[in-house]
């Protein structure tokens, strides 16, 4: 079996990340304009408003609580060593896995049942669907059956993935883990290096730089205040934002 | 003073003819695509009428434009906080049923299908779906009034019109209408522009087109809720905003818009407008009955030297302060007076303007005696029985504006913010240079009547032939001033529109436009 999790948790999150990086990199570079959210909410109307809302936040916060587990296991073991505190986070992670669940069975359903979505609905759509859908049961699972997470996610797994970030990967713990965690771990290296190839690139160019912008967008195509200005070159009057 | 230069437009409601040629003409160069079929960045609706989408001008419902909050403003359903809160699901968005599914008809069945005894039909099928529809609604579903009373009865422009007065305006004898052409206004202060999220939508500083850059856009619709005019539009198919680009290969290359261009009726004027950036929020801030008055003062006088120097300091050419000396908006909205913004108070600063109609206006079905409608027929005229006329005697000067057949507070809605007086002046100037005509043409008004309705007006004589040549002779190099695009300052103004070799397609180096993943 040696070599088998050798390949699932040495050679597959080095691959996966290698993809994500390098392919998310280059359909950008090749091929920006498909980076969207293609949203079908024009199509169908308030229905996705629910399952729609439920999948976003409950995924994007459970996203940065895995996150912040992995990056810093220290700070959440000494924040769960308060028992309240680690069963209200386990309750509330719990419910925004429902929540996600629900949402996503929610969007599935919803996408099968108008037709008017089957035109904007590809294979890959349904594939990542269904991985999402398998990653979140796999993830509920391990919630109910293997409780306390926030222990032994810092204690074991956080190692083994900083261990990956160092070069130096030590699978013992994680080999050791039962089959249902192994195969939520796996699942997000496969999820992590579809990425650039489904519509989940729409995370990558989020628009948080929208709270510091200005409002109001003017460009120009030259330097309006050097343009008529008889000594500059034409070169210096080539604007930035081309 | 931050001078800068618009390209910016006045359509003359008067002389529409409701053709769709306009419509037609942008639709066959920018929008006959998959994903596109439903958009009209030309529209041209019925009035009264619920428009397009339906019940575009009711932002109790699409929250678009911008709301004054205590002194400042804010979007009503965008922004930075809602905007961001709602990415997942706007709620205030449009959908394809508020607009129309467009749809197409299976004509090969008239002539493929095996001989039989019925008829062969072609029957509709969906753009989107490609099975056969139920056909709910389509585009100007509501065209001259027609349709059924769940559109003229419903347009918002109504609603501070009593009972009585809409009901007047539906009698059957009484019913009037009149056409209102839209595109995007490049507005100063556009509400799409401030509500996207990624930054894609801008406006060019040269000539004030306001455009959504195709590889930016992200699909997160704000600028479809934003807009109050509801003039950006979402390509389900391509997962991209789109909106009028004003044509803008067209303009950098010497021609007018192609709705323009084709206009039947030569009901559109576009030029420059200089104008003083500094004073585009104040402005959009003030309270709702100094809008208009205040967006009017942003307008320079481009024969105003110290206005020229400004200009000449922020760049602007020699030949855009020519095109802006001679531009027939310039003259429509400030010289003139004739020409006012729709729904200022959305709060975007719109730089179309509208000549406001007075046909429907100023006619009026009077109840009048026999003898006295006798006495004004010659003996071989029609007498009626009943003893109702429709009236288009000037009698009185200005009367007959008040009396209109159109209640003007329905105008007032539309093209001044609710202020009758304001609106009151451009239709009492427009009256006066009909009676001025009617003099010199036919005759049978005193000279001392037409030179005392100039006066009213505020106009002189040579003013009312510069408006009538303007409004009725203009010749295509008149109506159109457009300024030189100067590309010897910027080859890249045209870098992306598929002029370089190996590109293809309008605005993209890959291949033809794909759905993204
Ligand atoms: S009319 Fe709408 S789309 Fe056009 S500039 Fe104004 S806010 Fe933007
Ligand atoms: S082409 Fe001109 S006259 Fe015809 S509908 Fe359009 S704006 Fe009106």
């Amino acid at each position: 079996m040696s070599w088998l999790n050798n390949f699932l948790f040495v050679a597959l999150p080095y691959v996966a990340v290698v993809i994500f990086c390098v392919g998310a990199v280059y359909r950008y570079r090749a091929s920006g304009f498909q980076y969207s959210s293609l949203s079908s909410q024009f199509l169908e109307g308030r229905g996705s408003y629910l399952f729609s809302m439920l999948f976003h936040w409950g995924i994007l916060i459970l996203f940065i609580g895995h996150l912040v587990t992995f990056l810093f296991p220290a700070m959440t073991l000494a924040w769960h060593s308060d028992p309240v505190r680690l069963i209200i986070d386990e309750i509330v992670a719990l419910a925004l896995g429902l929540g996600v669940l629900i949402g996503l069975a929610g969007l599935l359903v919803r996408r099968i049942s108008h037709p008017r979505l089957w035109v904007v609905t590809s294979r890959m759509d349904l594939m990542i669907e269904l991985l999402l859908l398998a990653q979140i049961v796999l993830g509920l699972w391990t919630a109910l059956g293997y409780r306390w997470g926030y222990y032994w996610f810092a204690a074991d797994l956080s190692p083994y993935l900083w261990s990956v970030v160092k070069l130096n990967p030590q699978i013992e713990a994680v080999s050791a883990m039962p089959v249902v965690i192994q195969a939520h771990v796996v699942g997000a290296f496969i999820i992590l290096g579809m990425i650039p190839f489904t519509r989940l690139v729409h995370f990558l160019v989020a628009p948080f730089h929208y709270l510091w912008r200005r409002q109001q967008l003017v460009m120009w195509y030259w330097d309006r205040k050097r343009v008529r200005d008889p000594g500059a070159g034409w070169t210096e009057t080539r604007p930035g934002n081309n | 003073m931050d001078i800068r230069s618009q390209v910016s437009m006045v359509f003359h409601l008067d002389k529409c003819l409701g053709c769709h040629t306009c419509s037609v003409a942008c639709k066959n160069i920018w929008t006959d695509r998959k994903g596109a079929e439903y958009m009209w960045w030309n529209n041209v609706e019925t009035k009264p009428g619920t428009g397009y989408p339906t019940k575009w001008e009711d932002q109790g419902i699409y929250k678009g434009g911008w709301e004054k909050v205590g002194g400042a403003i804010s979007l009503k359903g965008a922004g930075k906080q809602k905007g961001l809160l709602n990415i997942f699901h706007n709620p205030n968005m449009p959908v394809i049923d508020d607009y129309y599914e467009p749809y197409t008809y299976q004509y090969l069945d008239l002539i493929e299908s095996p001989a039989g005894d019925d008829q062969p039909t072609a029957r509709p099928v969906s753009l989107i779906t490609g099975k056969p529809i139920d056909i709910k609604m389509g585009p100007n579903w509501d065209d001259d009034l027609g349709g059924s009373p769940d559109f003229a009865r419903n347009d918002p422009n109504l609603k501070d019109l009593s009972p009585a007065e809409q009901e007047a305006m539906f009698q059957l004898e009484r019913m009037a209408f009149f056409y209102l052409p839209r595109i995007c206004n490049h507005c100063l202060n556009p509400a799409c522009v401030a509500s996207c999220p990624s930054g894609a939508i801008y406006k060019r500083g040269e000539d004030g087109v306001v455009l959504i850059n195709q590889n930016v856009c992200r699909a997160w619709r704000m600028c479809v809720t934003a807009c109050p005019y509801k003039k950006t539009f979402y390509n389900w198919h391509a997962g991209k905003s789109e909106k009028c680009i004003l044509c803008y290969p067209r303009i950098e290359s010497g021609q007018a818009p192609a709705c323009m261009h084709s206009c039947v009726g030569r009901i559109r004027y576009l030029g420059v407008v200089l104008y003083d950036a500094d004073r585009i929020h104040e402005t959009a801030s003030v309270a709702e009955q100094d809008l208009i008055d205040h967006h009017m003062s942003m307008l320079m006088d481009p024969f105003d030297p110290a206005v020229i120097a400004a200009a000449k300091a922020n760049g602007i050419a020699d030949s855009t302060l020519h095109a802006a000396q001679s531009s027939p908006v310039y003259k429509f909205v400030k010289e003139w007076g004739l020409a006012l913004p729709l729904h200022a108070e959305f709060r975007t600063l719109p730089m179309l303007f509208y000549v406001p109609p007075l046909l429907p206006v100023m006619a009026a079905v009077k109840e009048v005696s026999h003898r006295e409608q006798e006495g004004k027929l010659s003996s071989v005229a029609k007498t009626w029985d009943d003893s109702w006329l429709y009236d288009t005697s000037t009698e009185e000067l200005w009367g007959a504006i008040d009396q209109a057949r159109f209640p003007l507070k329905y105008l007032a809605n539309m093209l001044s913010a609710g202020d009758e007086a304001r609106i009151k002046d451009p239709l009492k100037k427009l009256m006066a240079i009909r009676i001025y005509r009617r003099w010199k043409t036919v005759g049978d008004i005193s000279q001392q009547k037409a030179l005392d309705a100039l006066g009213d007006a505020g106009y002189t004589p040579e003013m009312a032939d510069a408006i009538y040549y303007l409004t009725s002779l203009a010749k295509f190099d008149d109506r159109f001033v457009i300024p030189a695009a100067h590309r010897e300052h910027a080859i890249e103004m045209l870098e992306y529109t598929g002029d370089n070799r190996g590109n293809a397609g309008f605005g993209f180096k890959a291949g033809t436009m794909q759905r993204g993943m």
